[in-house]
């Protein structure tokens, strides 16, 4: 394993969706989520947060260390059984748990501790987002709630967007009675023709330190995540989406060097003057202001 | 008061559950005392010291939004953990096929905050702390925008931006508003026996603008 991480970040991610539905709201009918005041499109921090674990649980099909704990699907075959029990110092016999759990409390005063160092060695996406793990106040077990590095706010988009519902036909029936009097069916979509969204995110050196162990490897893998979020994720509602801009702060200490709002006000990003719809990420331009930036943090631009 | 300070902090969302009302949650109209302390915490903390909110200035109005999400609706389970830990068979993972749950949120948007606050010092202090220099640490983060980790408006994916308050006289948009009762409110949890947490309630009342928490009745 590679070193904690011992600086503070914050990032920038740009990404684009065109002829797609890049987070449906289920209040409004699976329409693109609308801010009904200023008409900006959103995308939700656990949307995003989904497609990184997805892209973690793709490239590293479980892993020792990097297993997913939030899955979306039943998995097809998985043995934990080896890696637990490299990592077990205790044996508990008792299959009856909540008795088990009260003796061990008892005899070992860190279970609680063990358990959650536990969780956040072998699941990627606890050490990374966190979980909440405060169930058994019966045996009066709590793993606690582990708040992990890295935060995520709502991805907003830069332009209101417009959304547009796609009506569509298809052939094929579901039920026979309804067979008997239509001979094609309706059905919805709504897509966005086209918007840029910008999310920004922090990682607290702190947290990784003192809690869940986050590494600079596996920092490296988050950064592929984000890069290659939507690149494993096609489907017929995305339509086309991709991350256009990673913009990393690196702070030089681990408390970080200045504000975050300072940093994420650094990043413009204007639509061209002659655009009206913007159609393309071609039409907006992304400028980094290198003055606004004390020396001490380093940008990096991803892609 | 000379540990006091004044913290400007503000964001485009922020959601203060309602205890009750948080299966769906929905926020309060305004920062509740203990969304308050944990900014500051955030910023700074110490088993040494203790955070203490005087007042909490509401610097922009009070507007609401709804949010609805795909949420799983259970938790880690720590006999689950320990089974895996002890080298059970059975995978270990949350299905969110399964465990999902649509939740709405009732979010403030746009907000914006002067919380005023100071310390005090506890009996876990060590010989070498004293006031003037937790003071000094706390001045230093604010002023250079150093965190813990970064602070945010009672949920994590409303980060909460921060700055040290220079401003002598702190105008509010609710300054013309002689008195707004804005009922209980949580003040914050009593943390004293572990094994029991009893919360605590307040009446809040907004007064130009201003919750004053110095002299407040809390209600258990």
């Amino acid at each position: 394993m590679s070193e904690v991480i011992k600086n503070r970040y914050e990032f920038v991610v740009l990404f684009d969706v065109e002829n797609g539905n890049p987070n449906g709201d289920p209040d409004a009918g699976n329409m693109p989520r609308i801010d009904p005041e200023s008409g900006l499109g959103l995308v939700t921090d656990v949307c995003l947060k989904r497609k990184i674990r997805n892209y973690v649980e793709t490239v590293k099909e479980d892993e020792q260390g990097y297993k997913i704990y939030i899955k979306e699907d039943v998995p097809l075959n998985r043995s934990d059984r080896t890696a637990c029990e490299s990592v077990g110092i205790k044996d508990t016999e008792d299959k009856k748990v909540t008795e088990a759990l009260k003796k061990l409390k008892k005899s070992d005063l860190d279970v609680d501790l063990k358990l959650r160092n536990y969780m956040c060695e072998n699941y990627y996406d606890i050490r990374t987002f966190g979980a909440v793990m405060t169930t058994f106040v019966k045996a009066s077990l709590n793993c606690g709630q582990v708040r992990g590095p890295v935060q995520i706010g709502f991805a907003r988009s830069i332009d209101p967007v417009i959304s547009q519902e796609v009506t569509i036909t298809r052939v094929a029936i579901t039920t026979e009675k309804d067979a008997e009097n239509k001979s094609t069916e309706m059905g919805r979509k709504s897509i966005v023709p086209y918007a840029l969204y910008r999310a920004e995110g922090f990682i607290s050196a702190n947290l990784a330190r003192k809690t869940t162990g986050f590494t600079e490897e596996d920092l490296e893998l988050l950064w592929d995540a984000i890069i290659n979020m939507f690149e494993n994720d096609h489907s017929a509602a995305r339509g086309k989406m991709a991350v256009r801009e990673l913009i990393v702060f690196k702070h030089s200490k681990e408390l970080g060097d200045c504000p975050a709002y300072k940093l994420f006000e650094a990043v413009e990003i204007t639509r061209k003057e002659e655009i009206e719809y913007p159609r393309k990420y071609q039409d907006y331009i992304v400028e980094v202001h290198n003055d606004k930036i004390p020396d001490s943090v380093e940008v990096k631009r991803m892609i | 008061m000379g540990m006091g300070v004044k913290v400007r902090v503000w964001g485009s969302y922020a959601l203060f559950s309602r205890p009750e009302m948080k299966v769906e949650r929905c926020s309060y109209d305004v920062m509740t005392p203990s969304a308050a302390r944990g900014i500051l915490e955030a910023v700074y903390w110490h088993p040494g010291m203790r955070w203490v909110i005087d007042k909490i200035y509401v610097k922009k109005p009070i507007k609401f939004t709804s949010v609805r999400r795909n949420e799983v609706k259970s938790k880690v389970s720590a006999s689950k953990v320990l089974e895996s830990y002890n080298g059970g068979k059975k995978p270990l993972y949350l299905s969110t096929k399964e465990e999902i749950v649509q939740r709405a949120s009732l979010l403030l948007s746009d907000v914006e905050y002067v919380i005023e606050a100071h310390f005090e010092m506890t009996e876990k202090a060590n010989e070498t702390d004293n006031p003037g220099k937790f003071k000094d640490i706390i001045m230093r983060r604010l002023r250079r925008g150093e965190c813990y980790h970064m602070p945010y408006f009672g949920c994590r994916e409303f980060p909460a931006n921060f700055e040290l308050c220079q401003e002598e006289e702190i105008c509010t948009a609710y300054d013309d508003v002689d008195e707004k009762d804005l009922g209980f409110m949580l003040y914050d949890f009593d943390y004293s026996d572990k094994e029991n947490l009893m919360p605590m309630f307040f009446r809040a009342i907004m007064k130009q603008g201003v919750i004053d928490l110095r002299n407040c009745e809390v209600v258990r």
